[in-house]
């Protein structure tokens, strides 16, 4: 789960991360007391799940009611990478000496978490780390023996932070490193962490994406799920517990397992066709998920065809297609469906199928021969 | 041969009372799998169709002489299953398990590291290794698998893995092992370990590989093939059409900027002298060619 800024500055304060204050509102006459409130000047940020945001216009200094009313007029409604604001958050402006990057996140490949930290803070770090690389300050960290005082001390030291303010960056890594491990995050990014005119140290932006598969452990996270901004379809589908993303095509995928979901696209595309959307049922879907997921592929209107697309591991093909039998059950389904069944319980998933094959639903022995079929009949659009 | 298990490894279940180890415990059993213990702590004494429950891993490995585990026990037990299984001194763990949150997996690989190098694991959320007609411990079906060789199979997919299979059998390639390693982000096993098991197994005579976008792991294998794998390798990453930059599901599947991409795998892939292919029954095609002129 990417976390909004403000939701991300609340995450930080759990872990006495220092931040800015500040107040969310949805409305430029709010933006307006709101500016008031932390005082003049104020800074008004775009909330969006999608950085490159201060580029696009989403952030904007404001030094008086009418100018913050303006300014929020203005980014609130901006389309910034797709993404449409809904909310700023105001807070007041900092005084900045100095911007700094650092973020933490597991390095895969070593199997280890990994500290980045450069003094070539509140630019595009992208850019830095293609054309001066040795600008970013990098340690490993081994989960069993945690980040400690002494690798925080020379990763600030390595990265040419000021001598004067390296304890209090120090402090403030370790901070972040305990919201990072404890806070069950994938990835903690600061950019700019920033020291004031005052030489506090203080986390300017907060760029935090949860672990969903350690929400168990964190009730705390519910607060933030239910502020989560999806379209109606995608909102629906995590309702239903399915792996759903709205794509631009006619031709609805529905498979078990993100790697068959993504072959599937491929297959659909090399076939000529474009699918409406990517679908993973997930492992060991039973009938309620495949009911469900036909059940939200129906209420997008796009969709000429649906291909779904199974291969039984853990999942079983019988209990596949007993959700096709009740999602017809259920709903009205408005397409046609061409159906691939192969795997675990195949026999028993295409005995259940056979009373209920049609010209509207049809079943492909191969993913490529149900591709071309499903491609096909999104064409003649028989919906 | 084949690669990290044969028909003589001997196999513990932890989670074998539970539904989804039942199934699939008794399936690979059923294979002709030797399914020697189950393990579930409280139920020492009692049997799963005649498997005997142990309270501990070590207690089954000590009754039965298993070497290895197939563990399938709810995200949250995962990690303390999986180093019980280090600990108690098997060679091979086998992890199914989706969703442990990555804080676990890291720390799972940090212990096993320092304390356990002799334990290889597989996965987590993998869908296991077959040896067809030797051993299958994981959630493939056997059915789809063809004993004899001669293509060695690895995948980071789980559902592409069994796609994988068929392809081969359906056009009468057999294969000498599968391994599905799973798409999490801190994988036991990888591509390397089993380009470099693939690479010295006599029987295996060529590489059929499946990755998907995100990550590293194909770039890396990519490198070592150039240096190391003399035999043929076939190669088909998923996601070229996935929408760019959004997660889908596995935390592996992160696109960013234009490393990750599946274009960006393949052209690597390629340059190294792997045949790449575009869909997985492209994949099987080239591997029939590859046979045929074997």
């Amino acid at each position: 789960m990417d976390l909004f800024e403000y939701q991300g500055k609340d995450f930080f304060s759990r872990y006495g991360v220092p931040t800015s204050t500040g107040v969310l509102v949805r409305d430029p006459d709010a933006a307006a007391e709101a500016a008031g409130s932390v005082g003049f000047p104020a800074v008004i940020k775009a909330q969006v799940q999608v950085g490159g945001r201060g580029k696009a216009g989403g952030v904007k200094l404001v030094h008086d009611a009418d100018e913050a009313r303006e300014v929020a007029r203005a980014i609130l409604g901006m389309d910034i990478k797709g993404h449409i604001v809904h909310k700023v958050w105001v807070e007041h402006a900092s005084d900045i000496a100095k911007e700094y990057y650092v973020s933490f996140t597991l390095d895969r490949g070593v199997k280890q978490y990994l500290c980045l930290l450069s003094s070539e803070g509140g630019v595009e770090i992208e850019e830095v780390a293609k054309t001066n690389p040795g600008a970013i300050a990098r340690v490993h960290i081994d989960p069993l023996e945690g980040f400690t005082e002494d690798q925080a001390a020379r990763i600030v030291s390595e990265a040419g932070i000021d001598e004067a303010s390296r304890a209090g960056v120090a402090r403030v890594l370790l901070q972040l490193y305990q919201a990072f491990v404890e806070g069950d995050a994938d990835l903690v990014e600061v950019n700019p962490l920033i020291i004031k005119t005052d030489g506090n140290v203080h986390a300017l932006d907060a760029k935090v994406t949860l672990d969903d598969s350690a929400s168990y452990r964190h009730p705390e996270w519910e607060s933030y799920r239910q502020d989560m901004e999806l379209d109606g379809r995608e909102a629906l589908a995590r309702s239903k517990g399915l792996n759903y993303i709205g794509l631009d095509g006619t031709v609805g995928i529905i498979a078990n397992g993100a790697g068959l979901a993504m072959a599937t696209l491929d297959v659909v595309s090399q076939a000529g066709g474009r699918a409406a959307n990517f679908l993973d049922l997930g492992g060991g879907a039973g009938a309620d998920a495949m009911a469900n997921a036909l059940e939200v592929i129906n209420t997008d209107e796009k969709v000429e065809a649906v291909f779904v697309n199974i291969f039984g591991g853990i999942t079983r093909c019988d209990e596949v297609a007993k959700g096709i039998q009740e999602a017809l059950g259920r709903v009205e389904l408005s397409f046609p469906m061409v159906i691939r069944l192969d795997g675990t319980n195949a026999k028993e998933g295409h005995a259940i199928l056979e009373g209920l094959l049609s010209d509207k639903i049809r079943v492909e022995k191969t993913m490529v021969g149900a591709a071309k079929t499903a491609v096909e009949l999104a064409k003649k659009g028989e919906r | 041969m084949s690669i990290f298990v044969d028909e003589n490894t001997k196999v513990i279940v932890q989670g074998l009372t539970g539904n989804q180890g039942r199934f699939h415990g008794l399936r690979n059993r059923d294979y002709g799998t030797k399914i020697v213990a189950g393990v579930t702590p409280g139920k020492a004494g009692t049997d799963v169709d005649g498997i005997p429950i142990y309270d501990s891993v070590k207690d089954a490995a000590a009754a039965t002489g298993a070497t290895a585990s197939f563990i399938v026990v709810p995200p949250r037990f995962a990690a303390d299953a999986i180093i019980e299984a280090a600990a108690a001194g098997l060679a091979f763990v086998v992890c199914i398990t989706e969703f442990i949150p990555a804080k676990d997996e890291a720390m799972v690989a940090s212990v096993m590291r320092r304390n356990y190098p002799g334990t290889r694991l597989l996965g987590p959320n993998c869908p296991g290794i077959i040896s067809p007609g030797r051993c299958n411990i994981g959630i493939t079906s056997g059915d789809i698998a063809l004993p004899g060789g001669p293509v060695g199979i690895v995948s980071r997919s789980g559902t592409l893995t069994y796609q994988a299979l068929y392809e081969l059998s359906q056009k009468g390639v057999g294969q000498t092992t599968c391994v599905g390693i799973g798409g999490d982000p801190v994988p036991g096993t990888n591509f390397i370990d089993c380009l470099a098991a693939f690479e010295a197994d006599p029987e295996t005579k060529a590489v059929l590989m499946i990755g998907e976008i995100g990550g590293e792991e194909e770039e890396k294998a990519a490198e070592f093939i150039k240096e190391h794998v003399t035999k043929p390798v076939v190669a088909y990453v998923a996601g070229v059409t996935a929408p760019a930059g959004r997660k889908m599901g596995h935390a592996g599947a992160i696109v960013s900027g234009g490393h990750g991409t599946a274009q960006g795998k393949m052209d690597v892939l390629r340059e190294a002298g792997v045949i790449v292919a575009v869909n997985p029954t492209e994949a099987g095609d080239r591997m029939v060619e590859i046979v045929e002129r074997l």
